[in-house]
Order: C-alpha cells, then structure tokens, then sequence
C-alpha cells in the first residue's frame, strides 16, 4: 500500500481532519516504496526494499502546536494519532513564532512520477547489476555500485481547506570501477524520473574508461589551475553549488551571519555577486529534472530566479520571516537548474590551452562560513590538458575555494546535465585553488 | 537538491517543527514522552518471538540466521535565545532478520512484530539470500561463535535521562541561552539530544542476548557578530556525546581539566559543566572576532582530545575498517591505503609514542555494549602497537580473510529495519607512561598553536591526505600560550602526520570524544563512536590561513 493515489490518501486525511478537536489541523500522509541493490569486488554484496507509508498531524490550540505521528491508518489509530497531537499541543509552551495555517492554495500540474520506473522490479535491478559487473569482469576491472528505484508519494489536507497531492518516482545510479592493481579509478553517476532512461552499461563504460586511464598518474605542484569541472565536481549531497544554494537563507543574512549579510547591516540581495552570465532558478515542472510543486507546509514552489545574471534576485524567506519583513514567503525547492552554454564537454575541452579536468570532488566540508569557503579533494579521474586535449592523468588534489570566487572567475559555461534532480553545466574556471596533493587513488 | 534533502526540510507538517536528521527520528514515530518509560516487550515474549524467526528462516533452507528485535527511543530538545523551538520524542520499534542460504546473505525486515509478520521476513530474507546466490563467486564463510545462551548488558547509567521532567531539560537549555546573552552574545541555539537503544539479538548458534543502551548529548552553539566590520564567528560546545544517563549533566570538579595557563579552556570527563562551557564559549567567541589571523607555515601542534579524537577517527578509525580494506565501499566511503599489502611492507604508521587500540568497553563511551549485532562479545584489542600496524577492525564474515578465527564484534546496524555490518569501535590514543601535564609539554614548545575543540575536517577517500580545524587557537611562542590566533587549518599526510607525534600527556590527561552520525554504506546507515586520547605533541605539521576575501 506504499503509493497511494490521490482520492485513496485524501479519503484517509479527510476522515483524520474530521477526528480533530483542535482551532486548527494539519495532516500529511507520505508513502515510499524502494529496491536497492548494491555490489563490490564484482559481486552483490546487498539487495533489499523497503514500503513505508505514514501519517503526521499537527493540532494547534491558539499558538501551541503538537505534532504525533503513526504508520498504520484503522480508524482507532487515526483516532489516537489525533488526540496524542492533541494532547501534545496543549502541553507544549505558546511559539513565537507562530503562523496560521495555509487556506486552499493553486498547485501547479506536477510531472515528476513516471509509471515505468514504480514498475520496475528486483530483477531488473539485479540484471542491471550483472551488465556493470561483467562489462568491468571483461576488462580485468572491479566494480562496485548502487541502485536504487523509488516510488513515493505525499498529500497534505488541512482544516483551513488546502489540499495536495503529488506522487514521485526517482532512479539513482552510482558506480566507481577500479583497476585490478588499484593505481586507477573512474566514477559515473546519474538519476533519472524515468527508469527508461537508466542504461548501467553505458554508465559503467564511462566509468571503466576514466578508471584505465587514470593509471599512472603524475604529481602536478599545487596551486591556481584552470579547471573544467564536470556536473559531479559540482552537484553531490555536499557539492559546492548544492551548498551554495544551501546557503541563501534571508534570516541568517538579516540576522548578520551569512555570506550575504552585509557590513554594519542589511543583506546583499540584489547586488551582482557573480559573473554575469551566472543564473540560478527552480522551475519544479522542468520535464528534464521535475520536483515537488509544493512544500511541507503546503506553499506552492512555482518557477523562481535564485540568481539572475549574477545578481541576487532571492532569498528563502520562511513564512514567518516573510510576513515579519513583509515580503512573500519564498519555499525552499526541490530542485535548481543553471542555465547552460552550448559546448560540449569535449569542446570545452578542445578549447582549454592548459587546466585540469575533474571527474568529481569529494568529502567538501565548510572551513569558513563568512567566506563560504570549503576544502575538499579531487576523486575518481583528474586530467591533465594541454593544448586542447586530455594529456595525462594526475593525481588527486585537495582545493580550498568558495563557489562565490569560483563563480566569479568563470571561464565557459558548458550545456546542461541532470545530476541530483537538478539541470547542472560543466563549468570552466579559472584561478581554482588547489593547496595540496593526495596520493589516493 | 536531491529529494532527500527537500524531504528533510520540510519533512513534518510543519517548517516550523523541524527535526534535524539525526539516527532514529527518521524511521520513528512520534509519541508522547512518557511513552518513552513505557517498558518493551517482556523478554519472554521477545524470546519466543526470536524462535519463531529462526525456525521459520531454517525451515527455508537457511543454514545460519539470526534475528534483532529492537525498540529504538529517541528525545530532542532544541532552542533558540529564548524560545524553545521544539521537543520531540520518537519510537521505532521492529524486527530484523538476516540469514545465509546457497551461501549468501539475506536480509528483510518487518514492524509487524507478530508470529506471521516476522514468519513472513524470514521466508523472504531466506528468498533474498537465494535470488542473489545466482551471482555469487564465494560462500559466505563465518568464523565459528559460540552461543551465550541467555544473557543481558545494560549501560551503567545513574539516571535515565528520559526520567528527567521536560521542565527540567528545559530550564537547564534556557540557563544555558539566559548565561550566553548575559555574556554579549548575538545568538546561540542549544539542544540536549537522548537515545535509549532496547535490542534483543538471537541467533542459530544459541545466543539470546537483551541490551539496554543509553546515549546523551548535550550541546550549544554561540555567535558573535560585529556589525560594524560585519565579522561573525560562533564557538561551539566542548561536550563529548557520551555512553551516559542524564549524570552527564551534572558537573563536578574532579571530572574537569584545564587547558594550558593562558588559554581559558576546560576539557570536561565523564561529567559536563554546560553553564561553565557556556559562559566561556560566549567570551572566546567574542575574542575571535580580534583574534590575530595566523601566519601559515611549520608549526608544532598541541592537540586536545576532543580536537584529536576527530583526527583519530578519520585517519586511523576509518582506514583500519577491514570492508573498506578489502574493496566493499569502494564506490562511497572509499578503500584505504592501510590495505593488506602495505600492512606486509612493514612501513611505519607512526612513531613509536604511537600505540592505538579498539575497545568496545570503555565505560561512558559510545561504542560501550555487551555484545555487537551478530552476538560477539565485546572486547580490547591492540590496532597500531609503538608506530607499528598490528591489526584490522573485522567482522565474522571477514576475520578469515586475515587468517583469523574470531570476530572484533563490530557488527552493528543503526535500527531494526538496517542490515549490520562492519562499524568502527572505539579507537583511543594510549597516553604516555612519562607523568606529563598540558603545562609541561607547552613549556617545550618553541613555535607552535594549541588547538582545542573539533571544526571543520576533510580527508580524502584513502585517507592519505586531510585537513582539520578547531573551535579555539592559541599561539605558543617559547613556552607560553601568548594569545589567541584565527582562520587556523592544518594538511597533512596521515603517515607523515602520525610519525611527527612527539609526545602524549599522562594519563590524568586522559578523556573521550564522541560523535553521533558516523556515516557509512548505501543506503546510508549512522553508527555512534567515541575516541579517546590525552594532549598529544605533533612536530612540524604544515598550517594554513583559510581567510579570504569576497564581494
């Protein structure tokens, strides 16, 4: 019962919302059904899949909220769920910052679910698995990887009369195929709506290619380089730009601690920050990378400019925040898409006189939030080019550097890829600081 | 962003009642606190619950299964100033089972904690297990373990934190804000974060294991902003997450150590003093925003244990992780350098002041428990022995691969609805035999930086090169502490690093760090470690200025 559709998870919040006793009520009913399948030294190491569907009620009696939360919907829990909302409420002390509940609001028509993808089964993960595998056991390389498909759904309904719903399906795929010696490895990564498009093997084919000629690789001085950083060198969990967009909070640039907080006060919304052909916005129904068309709370997420040739066109402004500076509420998204170029990554490449191509940089961690510098270490495929063609590979390097400097020295921007449900270029840069070598392979 | 960051923004009904995503409170469902006192299962039932798990796994055709019944209790409290932004507590409670069949491992798990429910699990671990033999090379092979038959360990704990009135956590989190203001500070966020892990483990070989694990971490976090230069700079607290009850939170003076004269920091045992912390928390952060920003270059570096335990866990912990070792988180957490062929070179780890041990049952300690997740005993055991690599950190499936016949025990899983596998013990820096305080080993120093408190860490997925911050700095010039110094990091090689240490504080020295979420597998699971160590003298470690200059 994981994924349910629209009339079935409305009929169980209608039925929650008519248990309640409360000045105002909230329920979000939110399901996930995924298979999973991981290998290493060319072999399965595990494979599993979870369903899990729960319910979240928020009762408020005047500016006191309680939140109780249950997995299993007969009308006894339901009823349960409710009053320990309820009673949790009344007990919890009155919040400042208290905001009425959303009314009904208009949801644009969300794209993000794919059929063939909630479809998909545990043997055509397993098979996808065997193709990695024997592709790498063909060349005398180890793979080891991930995938998982997903299914998911959420629907909100509350007393003030908002109601939503949006189902979601996701495809992740990450493989790292090392040489038999461990002198190379080479990465590859990517997710999809539509499991349609996922193809292990053309995946893994890069992957195999970056880690055969990653071997041998030169030590270069550390120092200032031209790099071409492909869409995973920027886009991961903890990707310099994914922290970027982490980090355009207004709250904490009002309140003085923020990047974007300004000297003896006030933020730098709406100050040119970057390179002019730098834009950054959401667009949640973007067929090429689609999100939620909503938020937790119900606000609809509608196509906004984060940063617009450079300039700091918005902040996310949490509803309290909002309504405190009077502006309107800004929801945080589910995706970013910066807009592209028209180069490939090999022209990009054909047109570098010398730099360093990088596959992907891991383990970035915040030195300095003033500055939003962050250290971190090549991984997986770093290139030397000379002269408009990849010449060596190199060994890894760590970098000290902040997306701000890195988005102001920006040399080309490349064309759009998905990575992480967002539309990312490769990007070249100039003047990126590396500090270090690392002799990990 | 990917959609599990999106989710965990915005996850719970409200924006305004996030939870932060530590272990437990994603799979939990939320309760009233005084569920929390509400016992489990009797063991009885959990026993016999057990038995039908394995019976009906056998009867499948596993040749090996064991099964973890598990309840797993968590309480936050967060605040902000003077608000309390929110208190949740959570349940998680359901079986796990994992068995062997055709050789291979299955694994499935249920929270229909009933006769059919958990029959049903095993029947499809055990049809898990056989669907992925067809791609299987080699049998899993298990070091042999005797059954325990019926036992029990519990955390030796004072009081259960869980017992403690919300009123009272409350108004120790608020004393805590009230002290920061009073102190000059712009903001500070404080939280108290509670575990109570109750695990019944079972398993063919005869054991019937009951666990009570408690878990606490107190902590804080202090800005300072000056406006007018638009300089902000937070410090936050020097707690350890720890293997304690709700006595952590009651200070006491035999339990602190002080830094070096000159330095205004205070190491804190096996009891905390967060309104002492506070107070000086609030001071040094304003005296970063003055602090000299440091001149990069050689120095000698004075390392407190809650700033060391971090750089033992990431170049020690982790590289000695016999899966990482052997291949199996090649395409996350990485291999290691550490691996079988450099241990048989012989080369130097680190120097001879350099003995490093795992250990399961270090009192007050996170990794302290009975026994792991596939029912070995807890144990101490010797990793680096005076600069020399001696041993791995091994699991039952692995311990053959090294020509071993017993496991480390350390096989966990975060909940009942995760598959164990391999996690890092307990690792802890022996301190010197020579009786030797912070004072006496600054007095040596000629040029160097004392670093107090955990920041910002990275190291690359071999675990060769890393670099590491702090939450205070101090200048050591020809023997004294001369002030405080900013925008400090160090890079280094782990092997270079480990043979520059010089010397380790006695062992009146001695105390442990901890940490919460320690990262590892896919999907992801958390794991809890605490490292310990006393001051520690590394020679020569390369710094640099991470200060820089934007828009």
């Amino acid at each position: 019962m994981a994924i349910l559709s629209q009339e079935q998870a409305q009929a169980i919040l209608q039925k929650v919302l008519s248990f309640s006793t409360a000045d105002e009520c909230q329920a979000t009913l939110s399901g996930r059904s995924a298979g999973n399948i991981r290998y290493a030294r060319n072999a399965v190491s595990t494979a599993g899949k979870s369903d899990n569907v729960s319910l979240a009620v928020e009762s408020r009696f005047g500016k006191r909220a309680g939140v109780a939360t249950c997995n299993q919907f007969d009308d006894a829990t339901l009823k349960r769920c409710v009053q320990r909302a309820e009673e949790t409420a009344r007990l919890a002390p009155e919040d400042p910052e208290y905001m009425p509940l959303l009314g009904p609001q208009q949801y644009l028509t969300p794209n993000a679910f794919a059929a063939s993808t909630a479809a998909d089964t545990a043997d055509a993960r397993a098979q996808a698995a065997a193709d990695s595998i024997a592709l790498c056991e063909a060349r005398k390389l180890t793979a080891a990887g991930f995938l998982e498909n997903s299914s998911s759904f959420r629907a909100l309904r509350n007393s003030k009369g908002l109601q939503a719903y949006q189902p979601d399906t996701y495809v992740d795929f990450s493989v790292t195929v090392r040489t038999a010696d461990g002198l190379g490895s080479g990465y590859a990564v990517a997710d999809f709506t539509d499991v349609k498009q996922f193809d292990a093997k053309v995946l893994t084919e890069r992957a195999a290619s970056k880690a055969a000629g990653s071997v041998g690789a030169r030590a270069i001085e550390p120092g200032k380089y031209t790099v071409i950083l492909e869409p995973a060198a920027l886009v991961s969990d903890e990707g310099l730009l994914n922290n970027l967009m982490y980090s355009l909070d207004a709250r904490s640039a009002d309140e003085g601690r923020s990047f974007l907080s300004k000297k003896g006060g006030g933020t730098k919304k709406g100050e040119k920050l970057f390179d002019e052909r730098v834009t950054i916005y959401t667009d949640p129904t973007n067929p090429a990378a689609p999100s939620s068309v909503f938020d937790g709370e119900g606000l609809p997420v509608k196509r906004i400019n984060w940063i617009n040739k450079g300039k700091v066109d918005n902040l996310y402004y949490s509803r309290y925040w909002a309504q405190k500076n009077n502006v309107a509420p800004t929801p945080f998204p589910g995706n970013f898409i910066m807009e592209g170029g028209t180069q490939s990554l090999e022209e990009m490449i054909k047109s570098t006189q010398k730099g360093i191509l990088v596959t992907r940089l891991w383990y970035i961690r915040g030195v300095d939030p003033q500055t939003l510098l962050f250290t971190g270490l090549t991984r997986d495929g770093t290139f030397y080019i000379e002269n408009g063609q990849v010449k060596f590979p190199v060994k890894n390097l760590r970098f000290n550097e902040s997306p701000v400097i890195m988005l102001n020295n920006l040399e080309t921007i490349g064309k759009q890829q998905r990575l992480g449900g967002n539309l990312v270029p490769p990007l070249k840069i100039r003047d990126f600081t590396f500090t270090s070598l690392s002799d990990a392979v | 962003m990917k959609r599990r960051d999106f989710v965990g923004l915005t996850g719970l009904a409200a924006g305004s009642l996030l939870l932060p995503s530590i272990p437990g409170f994603g799979s939990g469902l939320l309760v009233t606190p005084e569920r929390l006192l509400e016992p489990g299962l009797d063991v009885a039932l959990k026993k016999r619950l057990a038995d039908v798990a394995l019976n009906a796994a056998k009867s499948a055709g596993a040749t090996y299964a064991d099964v973890r019944i598990g309840r797993y209790l968590n309480q936050g409290i967060f605040t902000r100033e003077k608000q309390v932004q929110n208190i949740a507590s959570s349940e998680s409670q359901g079986v796990g089972i994992r068995v062997i069949a055709n050789g291979t491992w299955g694994f499935a798990s249920t929270n229909q904690i009933t006769d059919e429910g958990i029959a049903k699990a095993a029947q499809l671990a055990v049809a898990i297990a056989k669907a992925n033999s067809k791609v299987q090379k080699e049998p899993v092979k298990l070091v042999p373990q005797k059954g325990y038959g019926t036992v029990s360990w519990k955390t030796p704990i004072t009081q259960n934190a869980f017992e403690v009135p919300i009123a009272q956590k409350v108004d120790l989190l608020m004393e805590t804000n009230a002290k920061a203001l009073a102190g000059g500070a712009s903001f500070v966020n404080s939280a108290l974060f509670q575990v109570n892990e109750q695990k019944y483990f079972a398993s063919t070989d005869g054991s019937y294991i009951d666990q009570d694990i408690h878990r606490i971490w107190p902590t804080f976090t202090v800005t300072a902003i000056d406006r007018a230069s638009g300089k902000f700079r937070s410090r936050p607290s020097m707690s350890a997450s720890m293997g304690l009850g709700y006595e952590y939170l009651t200070p006491s003076a035999k339990e602190k150590i002080a830094g070096p004269a000159g330095s205004d920091v205070i190491g804190y045992k096996q009891r905390y003093d967060i309104l002492e912390d506070v107070t000086n928390a609030t001071k040094q952060a304003k005296q970063k925003l003055t602090a000299k920003s440091v001149t990069p270059g050689k120095y000698d570096l004075v390392l407190d244990p809650h700033h060391l335990g971090l750089t033992i866990h990431e170049s020690v912990g982790h590289p000695l992780e016999l899966d990482r070792v052997l291949g199996y988180e090649a395409n996350y957490a990485g291999t290691s350098f550490a691996d079988l062929a450099w241990k048989a070179k012989n080369i130097p780890y680190g120097s001879k002041q350099v003995t490093i041990v795992a250990d399961k049952l270090q009192p007050g300690s996170l990794g302290a428990v009975g026994y792991d997740d596939e029912g070995v005993k807890t144990k101490r055991w010797t990793l680096i022995d005076q600069g020399k690599l001696v041993d791995y950190e091994k699991i039952r499936d692995q311990a053959h691969i090294v020509g071993q016949n017993e496991s480390d025990g350390c096989c966990y899983a975060q909940s009942w609805q995760d598959v164990q596998f391999q996690r890092m013990p307990n690792v802890s820096l022996q301190p010197g035999k020579a009786k030797m305080s912070v004072d006496d080993m600054v007095k040596g120093v000629d040029k160097g930086i004392y670093i107090a408190g955990n920041g910002s860490f990275s190291i690359d997925q071999q675990r060769y090169n890393f670099q590491f911050g702090g939450i205070v700095f101090y200048a050591i010039e020809k023997g004294k502490i001369t002030g405080m110094l900013e925008d400090v990091a160090y890079q280094a090689n782990t092997q270079e690093f480990w043979n520059s240490c010089a010397a380790s504080c006695d062992e009146s020295d001695y105390r442990l760090v901890g940490f919460f979420n320690d990262g590892k597998g896919q999907p992801g699971q958390s794991s809890a470690v605490s490292h310990g160590s006393a001051t520690t003298r590394f020679n020569g470690v390369n710094v640099i200025n991470t200060a820089r200059k934007i828009g």
